[in-house]
């Protein structure tokens, strides 16, 4: 049986195979030619399968070597798929006169047979499954997060009192790589948010000729809100995925159970430097961003909008009371905390696998973000409230 | 820690009674109990996957046990209140399988760590137990270098290192040779060895090397996947010379009944 391809050149062995004597209890598969991944034509074992399942007698199928010139893998991935046909039907499968290498790879591949219940297709779950499930892990993740927020507060409360152990330079590094490495994305975002406020507010005070009110929507707007938030989702980017990975990686490499075994607490060790350092920095950077904010929209004011700068700093300062900036930063810490601790638990929650780590991160600013809007509109909510 | 002779008096260190691990439903060994006597080497083993690793994560106080106790010196390791669980804690030091270094210190910080915090050692003479802990486990003069530098031996060595640095009375590892070439794996048995000879220091290891097993093993028990428990206990060699269950010799001397599997190759 020839595979069908129009021309064939000289060289070719053509990988072939005849099955005679079907209908004794003695069939034989004879196999000739090139049976190799490599060879430039192949057969279709498909039809083998389908004779060899024709076969009604349940005596022995003899496979032959009618000239084999070359073989590997493909060869006994066939032969293998064949005996399993063979067994089905009760055929005992003789492959003495194979290739000796053929043979014992052969038996090596049958020699453990294949496990039945070792096959799992992955379950399909419903759309209300998976809803229901969605549901309950956010149930636990917020019972954890609750433990975890307790955990850091003892912590906290050690720390006060001097008997947390951690190392300190830790906490320094910590305020380094938060606090002044951070400047320079906080800089560029922060002038560009002042500027969109200013363009933005302008559009529409322009309308009834009141651009100098500029200079209040922009100092209010950073102030109060744009300056904190910003800052936190910039902090949560940096400094909360880097938490996550730095412990989620610690964990993989089980330093963190090295720390536990060794008598240390892996909150006081670990999240308490980061969460001491983001409360500390936040604020500074938050006030940075509000100042530069306010810079960037008197850029826009004065540039395109011909507002006098004096008359810009009058009526930002005329705009803006200590409260605002106090709001602000209060602001700014209360995120501190919650990148601090969406950012360690995750890194503590994380599995033993490198994709674990990279989920961690992910999950850690994905966490963060979420906790810091919802935090800023009950925050807003009370300060509406209570007049402030 | 004593140190110079080991105590000729069989007393138990270590005492497990009838623990159950489980993750979950799952259980994955049942009513384990035995004791480790102060001075042996005593080595937990069986196939991989049968749960020794898990066993000695709940020996050294990482994994609540489902059931049974874990006691040291007679106190129950997870009965114990917070600070009585740290001092049961630092009566040991583990060697784990990956070394567990810390990667943002260097190898004397990371030997430093627990005599900075619970010790009040002055800096100088941190310093000069860290050098006189790496030179054990020769690596004296790589104080400076961060466990990314060095090789995966030198950093069990100094992963050992910093087990010890608390001079424990007991010392746990986790597989100490794996990963290493047979003649680094020797070199540690041999480590492992002198320091329980030169200390007297009680030593736990999980393993499945049947070279070291039989060198330096003088107590042993042998977990089996299938029936969930401990199937044999006792010295290594005496067990493989009188046991009679043929999972135990059929792992004691890497025999898989099955058949004798001819190497087979391609043709090239």
């Amino acid at each position: 049986m020839r595979p069908s391809i129009t021309s064939a050149a000289s060289d070719l062995n053509f990988p072939t195979w005849k099955l005679i004597d079907e209908g004794t209890d003695r069939p034989r598969l004879v196999l000739s030619g090139d049976w190799a991944v490599s060879a430039k034509v192949h057969t279709d074992s498909a039809e083998i399968i389908n004779r060899l399942r024709q076969i009604r007698s349940t005596g022995r199928l003899l496979i032959e070597d009618g000239g084999i010139s070359r073989w590997d893998t493909l060869l006994l991935a066939t032969l293998l798929e064949i005996s399993q046909v063979a067994s089905g039907q009760k055929l005992a499968l003789d492959v003495s006169s194979l290739p000796e290498g053929v043979r014992s790879l052969f038996s090596l591949a049958t020699a453990v047979p294949s496990s039945t219940d070792a096959h799992h297709d992955p379950v399909r779950r419903g759309y209300l499954a998976e809803l229901g499930e969605a549901v309950i892990r956010f149930w636990i993740d917020a019972k954890y997060f609750n433990r975890f927020l307790g955990e850091a507060a003892l912590s906290l409360a050690a720390f006060i009192r001097g008997r947390a152990r951690y190392r300190r330079v830790d906490l320094w590094i910590q305020i380094q790589e938060c606090g002044p490495s951070a400047v320079p994305i906080v800089t560029m975002i922060s002038l560009l948010v002042g500027l969109i406020l200013a363009f933005v507010g302008a559009v529409q005070l322009s309308l009834f000729g009141a651009e100098l009110y500029i200079a209040d929507l922009v100092a209010l707007g950073m102030t109060r809100e744009m300056g904190a938030l910003m800052t936190a989702i910039i902090m949560s980017g940096r400094s909360g995925a880097a938490f996550a990975a730095q412990i989620g990686t610690m964990n993989v490499n089980m330093e963190v159970s090295a720390l536990k075994v060794m008598g240390f607490s892996p909150v006081d060790f670990l999240v308490l430097p980061r969460l001491i350092a983001l409360i500390l920095v936040m604020p500074f950077l938050g006030l940075y961003s509000d100042l530069l904010g306010i810079v960037g929209g008197a850029l826009v004011g004065v540039a395109f909008f011909d507002i006098p700068p004096s008359q810009f700093v009058m009526r930002t300062s005329e705009a803006v009371d200590l409260t605002d900036f106090f709001i602000g930063l209060f602001k700014c810490s209360l995120f501190g905390v919650l990148i601090a601790l969406s950012g360690c638990m995750r890194g503590v929650q994380c599995g033993r696998t490198a994709s674990a780590v990279g989920d961690a991160a992910t999950s850690a600013v994905v966490t963060s973000i979420v906790l810091i809007v919802a935090a800023d509109s009950i925050v807003t909510l009370i300060c509406n409230r209570l007049d402030l | 820690m004593t140190a110079g002779a080991i105590s000729s008096d069989k007393e138990p260190v270590i005492c497990v009674d009838s623990l159950t691990m489980a993750y979950g439903a799952h259980v994955i060994q049942k009513d384990l109990s035995f004791s480790v006597n102060r001075g042996d080497i005593f080595v937990v083993m069986g196939g991989s996957g049968c749960g020794k690793s898990t066993l000695l994560l709940h020996m050294i106080g990482l994994i609540q046990p489902a059931a049974g106790h874990i006691s040291y010196g007679g106190r129950d390791l997870w009965a114990a209140e917070a600070e009585e669980k740290q001092k049961l804690l630092r009566r040991f030091g583990v060697l784990f399988q990956s070394g567990a270094l810390f990667s943002s210190l260097t190898l004397a910080e990371n030997v430093a760590l627990p005599l900075n915090e619970f010790t009040s050692l002055s800096k100088r003479e941190v310093a000069s137990i860290v050098s006189y802990k790496l030179a054990l486990v020769g690596l004296a003069g790589f104080e400076s270098y961060y466990p990314s530098e060095i090789s995966g031996g030198m950093q069990k060595r100094a992963g050992l290192a910093r087990a010890m640095a608390m001079d424990p009375e007991i010392l746990y590892f986790d597989e100490p040779s794996a990963g290493l070439d047979p003649i680094s794996a020797r070199l540690l048995d041999d480590l492992i060895q002198s320091l329980r000879d030169a200390l007297g220091a009680t030593i736990v290891i999980v393993t499945h090397e049947l070279a070291s097993i039989f060198a330096i093993g003088t107590n042993s028990i042998f977990l089996d996947p299938e029936s969930k428990t401990v199937i044999a206990r006792g010295n290594p060699n005496d067990l493989l010379s009188t046991s009679k269950d043929p999972r135990v010799l059929r792992f004691l001397t890497r025999d898989h009944s099955a058949s004798s599997r001819s190497t087979g190759g391609f043709p090239t």
